[in-house]
């Protein structure tokens, strides 16, 4: 299984870089992920977003629909791509701790 | 940039088509199946692995395994025996495939990449092969052959383009899927398959949706339809006695902008009081199993009909899928049925009995919704949709796999006024695809599905320039995720719907509030005076 390292800290991730440890998230996790999707700093908006995704993926065991992250975090889909530039689904995901999600997505 | 993917080599390369030697690549591969995916569906050889590694760890009798499993199909279907033996190398098929056209590979023309396995077939099932080997189009079965099948089977959206052409009505697809299902038999698999396939018979969808996510989902688009239209739209989850149960794909509920034909279908339904239901169990329209083994596509496929059964209703509507749609109407009814426990689908509005569906007893909601308009039972107004100029996109499988033609554009041109196609030979049955699909739709394989889909890209860049197109409209939920991503590369400025998108902005729903934007948000464009259809 691929790693990711970030000063010596060692994560398990998937081919596209995904946490493949779900349980070993928390807010400096996202910061070292931050940088591979292209995040220089994380700002508010962008913890808002994330912890919205995380908060959700606890309860429910999945992401959020798109549409739901823009509406209950007060984004468009383009705000969204601003602060995440692969997206809700990846980018956003890859930084809350979420696997990646499969389909026709 | 599209400059550089454009330089499409036109000459073929040299050396000898039967070195079955593949340069894999990040770019035109999809990663294997994780081992935990094959597990839980049951498959032979979890392993952790990567195509790009030299030693795809294959079991040690990996080469019987395979004739015997080719055997096998060549003995259980007869189209298989009858594609092996028949083609006579006319070559109409060459230039019709969207990857041959991306890449100039020649083992991307249909007819190379059916004889990368009729070379083995020949070697080893028939006599003259036997005897002559090289002489009489026969190859060795190696492991480099093993590597060359994985590269091009899963090189092929299994559209059906090229058979179209055929003189003989070859179907590569079922080439393809067979060679596909032949290298599941040793665990050469894509974890954009398996995953979705796994989470589908897990939890009845390919996100992994479970049963109160559903519901958070599908409440959320009850509400926001609600909003936007100031009506109480109530979407019923499970209700039993239902009169009809509605299969959707789960991107529908998840992704943007699926989401926005979710709006419509809800806000259809509220509008003509459809007795409907949706379920958590069969919550899932499209079946990734199609683009792995028939046996597989049966396992998930027959949970729609099982559900039906449980529920109680007379019959079955399904959304905007694809795929979905060639398991529904070419496999399920012999796979999973008969579903004599349903009956004939008649729509409780116009009476109509939808003929078509008397054995499978499911309808598409394109269909169902012309035969809407047709009767006078919907209240549009088009003019809701002048901020698109639209043209339309048909998805392989609902055009090819079931002849829905002219259904989408019916609705189409009577819920917007700009409509436009695309040129002839790139739509209807002539459609070019996606260049995603049957499980293709996948990040690290980009390259390739951007090579696959210029051809559409193309034709979508005519329409743009010639009549201003902005709104390519499609029913598929993989077109829906990926048609965006190679428009933005090849035609920038082009957006993706579905068509009960456009629907939904033009209906004009009994007590509804003024409405001044569309599903998405946007305002509708301002009304020109000499234009404006109502009062």
């Amino acid at each position: 299984m691929p790693t990711f390292e970030v000063e010596g800290r060692k994560y398990d991730v998937d081919e596209d870089g995904f946490l493949q440890e779900p349980e070993r998230w928390n807010e400096d996790v996202a910061r070292d992920f931050a940088q591979s999707e292209a995040v220089n700093e994380l700002t508010e908006a962008h913890w808002k977003v994330i912890r919205y995704i995380r908060n959700y993926y606890l309860q429910y065991g999945i992401a959020p629909m798109v549409r739901k992250v823009c509406k209950e975090t007060g984004n468009k889909l383009s705000d969204i791509y601003s602060l995440f530039p692969s997206g809700p689904a990846k980018g956003a995901c890859k930084l809350a701790g979420l696997p990646k999600p499969t389909g026709c997505v | 940039m599209p400059g550089t993917l454009v330089q499409i080599e036109s000459k073929p390369p040299r050396g000898d088509w039967t070195d079955p030697h593949v340069e894999f690549r990040k770019g035109s591969i999809c990663y294997s199946a994780a081992p935990k995916n094959l597990e839980y569906l049951g498959l032979p050889n979890p392993r952790v692995w990567q195509p790009l590694d030299a030693d795809w760890k294959l079991p040690p009798d990996w080469k019987r395994i395979l004739l015997e499993g080719m055997k096998d199909r060549l003995k259980k279907y007869r189209s298989f025996r009858l594609f092996m033996e028949i083609c006579v190398r006319c070559g109409a098929c060459a230039d019709k495939c969207h990857f041959y056209l991306g890449s100039a590979d020649p083992k991307n023309m249909p007819v190379m990449r059916a004889e990368l396995m009729r070379s083995v077939y020949r070697r080893y099932f028939t006599l003259t092969g036997r005897l002559f080997g090289a002489l009489a189009g026969a190859r060795e079965l190696t492991e480099d052959v093993v590597k060359e099948w994985f590269y091009y089977f899963y090189q092929c959206t299994e559209c059906r383009r090229c058979s179209v052409f055929c003189p003989y009505g070859i179907d590569t697809a079922e080439i393809t899927m067979m060679g596909r299902e032949l290298l599941n038999l040793i665990g050469c698999n894509t974890n954009w398959i398996l995953e979705p396939a796994a989470n589908c018979f897990r939890m009845g969808n390919h996100l992994g949706i479970q049963p109160h996510g559903f519901k958070d989902s599908i409440d959320f688009a009850a509400e926001e339809a609600s909003e936007i239209t100031g009506l109480k739209i109530e979407v019923p989850i499970q209700r039993k006695g239902a009169e009809v149960l509605f299969v959707m794909p789960s991107a529908d509920y998840f992704a943007s902008p699926h989401y926005y034909t979710l709006l419509g279908y809800l806000m259809l339904f509220h509008e003509i009081g459809l007795d409907y239901t949706v379920s958590a169990y069969a919550s899932e329209g499209g079946n990734f199993g199609l683009f792995s083994s028939h046996e597989m596509m049966k396992r998930l496929n027959a949970k729609i009909y099982e559900e039906a059964r449980r529920l109680g209703v007379k019959w079955i509507l399904g959304g905007e899928c694809g795929h979905m749609w060639r398991v529904l109407h070419q496999y399920m009814d012999t796979m999973n049925g008969p579903a004599d426990f349903l009956e004939v689908p008649v729509s409780p509005m116009t009476g109509t009995v939808f003929e078509n569906t008397r054995s499978t007893k499911m309808v598409h909601i394109c269909e169902f919704t012309a035969d809407l308009i047709h009767h006078g039972r919907l209240r549009l107004d088009p003019s809701r949709n002048d901020h698109w100029n639209v043209t339309y996109h048909d998805s392989c499988n609902p055009a090819r796999g079931m002849g829905l033609l002219e259904e989408p554009r019916y609705i189409l041109n009577s819920v917007s006024r700009h409509f436009h196609e695309m040129p002839e030979n790139t739509i209807r049955e002539q459609t070019f695809c996606c260049g995603s699909g049957a499980g293709l739709g996948t990040d690290e394989n980009l390259e390739m599905r951007l090579r696959g889909g210029f051809p559409r890209a193309n034709a979508v860049k005519y329409v743009k320039e010639k009549y201003g197109v902005n709104l390519l409209t499609c029913i598929c939920a993989i077109d829906k995720a990926t048609l965006p991503t190679l428009l933005e590369y090849w035609v920038p400025g082009v957006e993706v719907a579905g068509v009960h998108e456009l629907l939904g902005n033009a209906l004009v729903m009994t007590g509804e509030k003024e409405r001044t934007a569309d599903l998405r948000g946007e305002p509708f464009a301002p009304a020109r005076e000499s234009e404006a259809l109502h009062a």
